[in-house]
């Protein structure tokens, strides 16, 4: 099935094309999440984005912000955006317009110390997101490839059968979308740590390999900063207790999720890829931060692997949940959409990896995953310093 | 009944259990070979299949995932307590 990856998408003006025609309700500032919430609650089907940012930020965690939620507006997936802003914020829905740019795509903005208030942002947006909606329900579709498709790689509640089976499926789905002229990008700097004696022997040029070790190197020497002694086991209670010892195991265990194609580019957080076939972009190892990075960098889908058990997906961007044991994919069917535990028990990497690569096509042609129908919206914007 | 462990690579001195395995245990590996688990090791966990030397360096997926803090014996589990970052 997946040999025929044809969908029908929607084209955007700069030639990207969406796998969803999501209308997009974003605050520029924590300020308005409440007029996004209350948005969100009255018309189910938009997509309400809050985030905890604002004031107290210092210039690079102010271009972050602004880099990212330009991004998410521009993200192929959103067929049309309404800002909403305070008014006295430095991301102010003007600037952040300015940063957006026409991209050819409805975008417009609502100021709440100028509307008058909660309500009466909550009454305006909606009507104007009423309006969107049916402009959305009226664009036509067009057709898109596996060339036209840029996946995100994830992983979260990592244990230690992840860089066996999860993982390494999820690799083998992704040698395939490369392979048809697709895009794959591999985040979680943090997770890199110890693993870049592979990571190197791929790399398609020596630019590319030392933009790779300088990325990995900086981030070695803020988790030592951080964490001191105890910089070799950066890891989640529920790493070590599933039989992970050091960040290095569980790094190699992670990059097997990119699978074996060479590594063409290295991206900053955010920055949309140049290049086809694998990217490496430079993300915290927090996979909500790590996730919206890719998607403000265009990421149409997500594919996301849990050994724990991670019931996290992403607004706007249907994420692909898979487990690397069968234990928690029956624990968590209601949160997970393929078990990679059944290489354990004589399943191939390669079984997963077209199941991965079937879902999602079908996920490609609207089909829903579990994170989509959990509406488990999960946004965060990585920062470099504390809020002042 | 042994329990499975699986060994990733060829180079690795360590591998993975797939279900729990009491001291005294017996583990097969998927080449047909045997070994004693010499203490408790719980499922996904890893256990050694040679003795390695403190210093020595510990092997998963044919990559080097750290160094034995400890003298590490055939059969004995190998995790935090014995096996930390290279510095």
């Amino acid at each position: 099935m997946s040999d025929d990856f044809t969908f029908e998408g929607w084209r955007r003006p700069d030639g990207r094309i969406g796998i969803r025609n999501h209308c997009l309700v974003l605050a520029t500032v924590v300020c308005a999440a409440g007029a996004v919430r209350e948005v969100g609650r009255r018309l189910p089907e938009v997509v309400a984005v809050e985030h905890p940012h604002g004031c107290g930020r210092g210039g690079p965690d102010i271009g972050l912000q602004l880099k990212t939620l330009a991004g998410l507006v521009q993200n192929p997936n959103i067929g049309g955006t309404v800002l909403v802003g305070l008014g006295c914020e430095p991301v102010s829905v003007g600037l952040l317009s300015s940063v957006i740019g026409d991209a050819g795509k409805p975008l417009k903005g609502i100021v709440i110390q100028e509307a008058g208030g909660s309500q009466k942002t909550a009454d305006q947006v909606e009507a104007m997101t009423r309006e969107m909606l049916s402009e959305l329900a009226e664009m036509p579709r067009s057709p898109g490839t596996a060339a036209d498709l840029t996946l995100a790689l994830e992983c979260g509640g990592s244990d230690t059968f992840s860089g066996m089976t999860a993982n390494p499926a999820v690799g083998k789905a992704v040698d395939r979308l490369v392979a048809m002229g697709g895009t794959a990008i591999l985040s979680e700097t943090t997770e890199m740590i110890g693993a870049l004696g592979p990571l190197f022997r791929r790399t398609e040029n020596d630019e590319i390999a030392a933009q790779l070790k300088k990325m990995v190197d900086d981030q070695e020497a803020v988790t030592r900063q951080i964490l001191g002694a105890f910089a070799d086991r950066a890891l989640a209670p529920g790493n070590v207790e599933s039989g992970l010892s050091t960040i290095a195991e569980k790094s190699l265990g992670c990059i097997a999720k990119a699978g074996s194609a060479p590594i063409r580019e290295v991206l900053e957080y955010a920055q949309r890829p140049s290049k086809q076939g694998l990217i490496v972009m430079d993300t915290p190892g927090y996979d909500a931060e790590s996730m919206t990075g890719m998607a403000a960098a265009g990421a149409q889908a997500i594919v996301f692997t849990t050994g724990r058990g991670s019931p996290a997906g992403f607004p706007g961007v249907p994420v692909v949940k898979v487990s690397s044991n069968s234990d928690v994919y029956q624990r968590m069917s209601d949160d997970i959409d393929i078990d990679a535990g059944r290489v354990l028990s004589g399943m191939t990497l390669d079984e997963v990896g077209e199941e991965i690569l079937s879902l999602l096509l079908r996920v490609c042609r609207g089909e829903k995953t579990k994170a989509e129908i959990n509406r488990q919206d999960v946004f965060a914007i990585a920062q470099t310093h504390q809020a002042l | 009944m042994s329990a499975r462990a699986i060994r990733i690579d060829v180079r690795d001195n360590v591998a993975v259990v797939v279900s729990d395995v009491e001291a005294g245990g017996s583990v097969r590996l998927d080449d047909g070979s045997h070994l004693t688990a010499t203490q408790r090791v719980p499922r996904g966990n890893k256990i050694a299949l040679a003795a390695i030397a403190a210093g020595d360096p510990i092997f998963r997926y044919g990559e080097e995932i750290g160094v034995a803090t400890t003298d590490i014996a055939r059969g004995d589990h190998v995790h935090t307590r014995n096996l930390g970052g290279r510095q």
